[in-house]
């Protein structure tokens, strides 16, 4: 049965009864789902059978010397105003600027804002239903769910820097449940950026889910930066809800892990309320990507705008599928969905499944999805500037993903992605 | 000091043949003009030097300096010291221009010694002043939705940064309007001396009264047909070229 993942995960009396009959359910939802397969719709071309989540424990506190070095190399931003280091799911170190507290934000460990924001919490924590595919690991995730962050942005606060959070692996067998809470009310800005670590080399697993609530005019800019170890098992569901005017910026970039299986729901409640969905993915050795999104377009004027880039090397695979839906009172929304897939081995996979559901009239929409190699007269050009070739195709490679990271308004956090990036790509 | 073309055969690889025996010498120190008409393989002659793969030599020789360049790959070649101004400049999305050439700036450096940065951009500068280039043009991404002008200025501009020994200019003029033409003329002079040949490929004339040729020759069907001063490019402007053509089928028939 599912002891072994389940047993050690009763929820201390100190915790709101509502979070606690929650991760009940969760555990009964969790043994009662069946595990998908790939005849699963939402699991199609994906190597599931690659991975039992019964093959993990909880995963236990690291000792204070090896948390002592995860803080030392949690090195991510130039600039931010506030940050937390989590390993195995433990709060390891924080910061917060004292123009946090003086704006009323809200920026805590999960663990301590659902005792000192029960209510807060219990508003937003994981409201929305899994519908790409993964209520069995979102159950999983219920049930397990110890820490993360928790971000309240009040009304017309606009911060001026970003937060950061680094969630880091470390041990073997062991499974983490980063949770991230952001919520934006009307007419504030927010931007936070997620690192996903590994302490070593060693196969564990990661269940996350973020909930992200962006109120009426307000810009919530969200970026997970993906680095696990080469053997981590990686699941991950965001549900992103934007209401009127709102605007919804995630950016995912992808490096690291064996299996990594990204969802991404936006969905647009309020009208003329915005996502752009920006993901950009390095897959090489025998890692395999699996994304799935929906631009869900409940209110008229809506606007989605997705761009994905894989760049796939060695016998990489990389599937992306990615649903467009227009409510048949969503009138007068644009939808934009972009996949494109460099190849640079004959041996490497992509796989893009686009989907349309559109029942309003007067709807903007477009989608497509590319797959190709670099371009002839592209390295040429480079070559004829004395670039040798495999700096060329470094360069384009890295190019091509750097469109997706252009697209983030930030520069801090751009730019530290882009060296990040560039990082990743060295060894190519 | 030169680089010699000799006897150079080519063709598109498993295709039809583009080059038919074509010799040319561009010394150091001297500017060679090629005209010819649209489809006399004035492209392909460049790029063919430059060591692009549709090609294949069958027979003849590249030597700079003496050395065969036709063993070595693109990257090789430029490193030798060839450079070439493309008469369609690539657009490459993503990599910023400041990092274009700086990776090509990089390359030129042994194994382990790094670029400095504050001098590099600071060079950069200074020929963007020069070539009247904006300084946002850095960020932005390689050639990508420069005007046809820009581009030929980004790669007079490359050639600044990159001093070779010698340089093709494929019809660098072309998309220019009358002030930038001076502007990238100036550009180019400034680059000409003792160090440096260059081979200018134009259909113009009006160029080469800002960039004054040594010599100016005329290719035509893969072959240089005619060799002369300055005045020929004169006469080629008020006459065309039908008037060579007939005298080659002249003496072919002779
Ligand atoms: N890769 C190729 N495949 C097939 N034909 C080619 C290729 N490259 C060049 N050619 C042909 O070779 C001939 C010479 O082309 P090239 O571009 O060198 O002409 P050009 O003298 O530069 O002309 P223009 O003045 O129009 O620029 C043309 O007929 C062209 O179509
Ligand atoms: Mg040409």
């Amino acid at each position: 049965m599912t002891d072994s993942l389940l047993q050690d995960a009763p929820a201390s009396a100190t915790l709101p009864e509502w979070f606690r009959s929650t991760k009940t359910a969760a555990a009964s939802a969790f043994e009662t789902l069946p595990m998908p397969t790939r005849r699963d719709e939402f699991w199609r071309f994906c190597n599931i059978k690659a991975f039992d989540p019964q093959d993990f424990t909880p995963a236990r506190p690291v000792a204070r010397e090896i948390s002592a070095e995860l803080v030392a190399a949690s090195n991510g931003l130039k600039t931010s105003l506030g940050s937390f280091v989590f390993a195995n799911d433990q709060l390891v170190a924080r910061r917060a600027a004292p123009e946090l507290a003086k704006a009323g934000v809200v920026w805590l460990p999960l663990s301590e804002a659902l005792v000192s924001h029960s209510d807060l919490v219990a508003r937003y924590f994981m409201q929305t239903d899994s519908v790409l595919g993964s209520a069995k690991f979102q159950a999983l995730h219920g049930a397990s769910v110890k820490e993360g962050s928790f971000l309240y942005v009040p009304k017309g606060v606009r911060l001026s820097a970003p937060l950061e959070a680094f969630h880091w692996l470390a041990g073997s067998g062991q499974a983490v449940f980063p949770h991230t809470i952001i919520v934006a009310e009307e007419d504030s800005s927010v931007t936070l950026v997620d690192w996903f670590k590994s302490a070593g080399e060693a196969r564990n697993m990661a269940c996350g889910v973020n909930d992200l609530h962006v109120g009426s005019g307000a810009e919530v800019r969200y970026v997970s930066v993906q680095e696990w170890c080469r053997q981590t098992v990686s699941l991950h569901t965001n549900a992103t809800t934007v209401a009127k005017r709102g605007s919804s910026i995630h950016l995912g970039l992808h490096l690291g892990g064996a299996f990594s299986r990204s969802e991404s729901l936006s969905r647009l409640t309020g009208a003329a309320a915005r996502c752009d969905m920006l993901a950009a993915t390095v897959a090489d050795s025998a890692q395999e990507f699996d994304q799935r999104t929906l631009q869900d377009h409940r209110s008229p004027e809506t606007y989605s705008d997705l761009l994905y880039k894989n760049t796939l090397y060695d016998q990489a695979k990389t599937t992306v599928s990615g649903l467009i839906r227009v409510e048949p009172h969503a009138h007068k929304s644009d939808a934009f969905q972009k996949v494109r897939n460099l190849i640079l081995s004959p041996d490497a996979e992509a796989n893009s499944l686009p989907g349309l559901e559109i029942l309003a009239d007067d709807v903007r929409c477009s989608h497509g999805a590319t797959t190709g190699e670099i371009d002839a007269e592209e390295l040429f050009y480079m070559q004829s500037r004395g670039i040798p070739a495999r700096d060329a195709y470094r360069l384009i490679t890295y190019g091509f993903l750097n469109e997706v990271l252009e697209r983030f308004p930030c520069d801090t956090v751009r730019e530290t992605l882009q060296e990040t990036l560039r990082a990743r790509l060295r060894s190519h | 000091m030169s680089l010699v073309i000799h006897n150079l055969h080519a063709r598109v690889v498993g295709g039809q043949e583009i080059l038919r025996g074509l010799n040319l010498e561009i010394e150091k120190g001297r500017i060679h003009a090629i005209m010819g008409p649209n489809g006399s393989g004035k492209s392909t002659l460049s790029k063919i030097i430059a060591g692009h793969p549709d090609y294949e030599v069958t027979s003849g020789e590249v030597l700079l300096d003496g050395t065969s360049i036709l063993p070595l790959s693109p990257d090789a070649r430029a490193r030798a010291g060839l450079f070439l101004a493309f008469q369609y400049p690539v657009e490459i999305p993503g990599v910023s221009n400041a990092n274009f050439i700086r990776a090509a700036r990089q390359a030129r450096l042994a194994e382990g010694e790094e670029l400095d940065a504050v001098d590099y951009y600071g060079e950069l500068y200074k020929e963007m002043d020069t070539l009247e280039i904006p300084r946002t043009f850095t960020a932005r991404s390689v050639n990508e939705g420069f005007s046809g002008g820009e581009k030929k200025r980004n790669e007079v501009l490359q050639m600044a940064m990159l001093k070779p020994s010698y340089a093709i200019l494929d019809e660098t003029d072309s998309g220019l309007d009358i002030d930038a033409l001076k502007i990238v003329a100036a550009g180019v002079n400034a680059q000409r001396g003792a160090n440096v040949g260059m081979l200018v490929i134009t259909h113009y004339q009006r160029l080469l009264d800002y960039i004054t040729p040594d010599v100016v020759h005329v290719l035509v069907g893969g072959r240089i047909v005619r060799t002369a001063g300055p005045e020929l490019a004169h006469e080629l402007e008020s006459k065309g070229y039908d008037w060579i053509r007939e005298d080659l089928a002249e003496s072919a028939s002779a």
